[in-house]
């Protein structure tokens, strides 16, 4: 049974109830939600919130989570401001949204955008409250989209969107804890933070600029039970010895970007009493599918059939989803969905036996003297290889081909042997032969290079484009 | 090792590694007979720019267009200068 639904109950109801005392906590704080049923976090001035379009702006996670709970029902609208956006596209967010508050804390950068808005400072506290709240509003949750260049797009959601693919929690004992190498405010995050709130749990967040070491050490003080993060994430998190070794997970769940068969053995070797699921999801799409037979790709009978209130069909060889937990559309009022409903995921999928595989996005193709690359799928079969952790494949430029194919790859292990040494020229050797067994020629890299570490954007992905 | 010789070990490597089989590489011998394919050519100027740390065709200014194996090895010494 979905949650979705008129008669949703607020978040504040649901964080009120008071069976499953749930805690959420950052580096510094630790708060029981349960306490917001007659408090509040910012202090007395939330009235001056109601109806409004407000920018959630603060720094902290922490902050953004109780604000959330005080915001929805409250608010006309929530424009959920992730922490890497970039300053100079704030006019451009506060025109295009309507926006006419903004929620801050000691940490939202101080500058004149936000001038001129009704701003209220969110403490990572709660005290009692004595406002009576006005009847509850339909509260749209605005969210940014991952784009590479230029304003991002925002996207309109609302609770019953939002919660569209959370079942019904069994009755908690309170004892499960999640954790999220996400932030919140990007929608991987969001989905756990809404997991952790309506299924009673509580929730681990990281601090901004906290090691991953720290953050490792922190989920395994709290004895987290629940894990997610994407590929990425995950790969940086297992290079995190021995911090990875102290956390016993009871579910490991990836998304936001395509899981491989490695990571996915990795993580079953490295908590062999752990389920390991992945789950396809977008902003725009929202939660299409999760999957939890420990293989990458997912069974052909999930396209075609309705399931779980979500349709998926394939055209022009990208994958089309349409859903109960679509967004509603964008803010301003571009078309997101075709005239059938569905959303144009952009990743492409191949059919390989009874499975479909992701390829990589429309947008990431190389071009080697017309062949068509995705670069992911030459990353998936690198990242095979028993030496290596992550890849990176991108193209350089060549005057021969236009381009051509070269990695980036980070060996799993200490002690990487000197540059240029006999050890590693053989290992770049055997990556390569073994690249050569699987792939046609014009896909096996030109070129290795041995790398300390990849860069992982905030939104937990890979950056691909330097 | 000479710009030569690292020309031709890279050529001698990627024939191997794409399955092809090389002409006798002597001067006069003409590129486009000599068994290796764009692809191949492609690979050549990518590895060569690691080892060697130039890319003479995509740093030059006009078109440089090697018809022998010669001529290519002269555009390599010719960049490096």
């Amino acid at each position: 049974m979905s949650m979705a639904g008129a008669e949703a109950p607020s978040l504040r109801c649901i964080v009120a109830q008071k069976d499953a005392p749930r805690s959420f906590c950052d580096r510094g704080a630790a708060l029981r939600f349960t306490d917001l049923a007659r408090g509040t976090s910012f202090g007395g001035g939330l009235r001056a919130l109601a109806g409004r379009s407000v920018l959630l702006a603060t720094a902290s996670q922490l902050a953004s989570a109780l604000a959330l709970i005080e915001l929805e029902g409250l608010a006309r609208r929530i424009v959920i401001l992730p922490p890497d956006a970039d300053p100079a596209h704030l006019p451009a967010i506060i025109s295009t949204a309507g926006i006419d508050a903004a929620v801050i804390d000691d940490g939202t950068p101080s500058g004149n955008a936000l001038d001129g808005l009704v701003r209220l400072r969110c403490l990572p506290a709660i005290a009692p409250m004595a406002d009576k709240l006005p009847p509850r509003l339909h509260t749209e949750w605005v969210m940014m989209t991952s784009g590479t260049t230029g304003v991002p797009k925002m996207v309109v959601h609302d609770l019953a969107t939002l919660t569209a693919a959370l079942q019904v929690p069994s009755p908690a004992d309170g004892a499960d804890v999640w954790g999220t190498f996400y932030d919140i405010r990007r929608y991987g995050g969001l989905q756990i933070y809404l997991r952790a709130v309506c299924g009673r749990a509580s929730l681990v967040l990281s601090s901004a600029g906290e090691p991953v070491a720290d953050h490792l050490a922190r989920l395994a003080a709290h004895g987290v039970t629940h894990l997610s993060g994407t590929p990425s994430q995950w790969r940086r998190a297992l290079m995190t010895v021995p911090a990875i070794e102290a956390i016993a997970p009871r579910y490991v769940r990836l998304s936001g970007e395509i899981a491989d068969q490695a990571v996915l053995d990795s993580l079953r070797a490295a908590f062999p009493n752990a389920s390991v699921g992945h789950a396809y999801a977008s902003t725009e799409a929202g939660v299409a599918f999760d999957v939890n037979d420990g293989l990458a790709g997912f069974p052909i009978d999930y396209v075609g059939a309705v399931r779980n209130g979500v349709a998926m069909k394939i055209l022009d060889g990208t994958l089309r989803i349409r859903s109960c937990g679509a967004a509603k559309g964008y803010v301003g009022g571009e078309p997101l969905l075709d005239a059938a409903g569905f959303v144009d995921t952009g990743d492409i999928v191949e059919r390989h036996g009874e499975r479909f595989y992701f390829a990589g996005r429309k947008g990431g193709i190389i071009n080697i003297g017309g062949l068509k690359v995705h670069p992911e799928e030459i990353e998936a079969v690198i990242n095979r290889h028993p030496c290596v952790r992550m890849s990176l494949v991108r193209g350089r430029q060549n005057p021969v081909t236009g381009s051509i194919v070269v990695a980036d790859v980070v060996l799993k292990g200490e002690g990487l042997a000197a540059d240029k040494s006999p050890q590693q020229l053989a290992l770049k050797d055997d990556i390569l032969k073994h690249c050569r067994e699987t792939l046609p020629r014009h896909k096996v890299p030109a070129a290795i290079s041995f790398v300390p570490a990849l860069k992982v954007a905030a939104t937990g992905k890979l950056v691909r484009r330097q | 090792m000479s710009i030569k010789l690292t020309i031709i070990e890279q050529m001698e490597q990627i024939a191997r590694e794409h399955g092809k089989i090389l002409a006798p590489l002597k001067e006069d011998l003409v590129l486009a007979d000599c068994g290796l394919d764009s692809l191949g050519f492609a690979v050549l100027v990518a590895r060569l720019e690691d080892r060697l740390g130039i890319d003479p065709f995509s740093a030059a200014e006009e078109a440089v267009f090697p018809v022998t194996l010669g001529d290519f090895v002269k555009v390599y010494e010719h960049g490096r200068r």
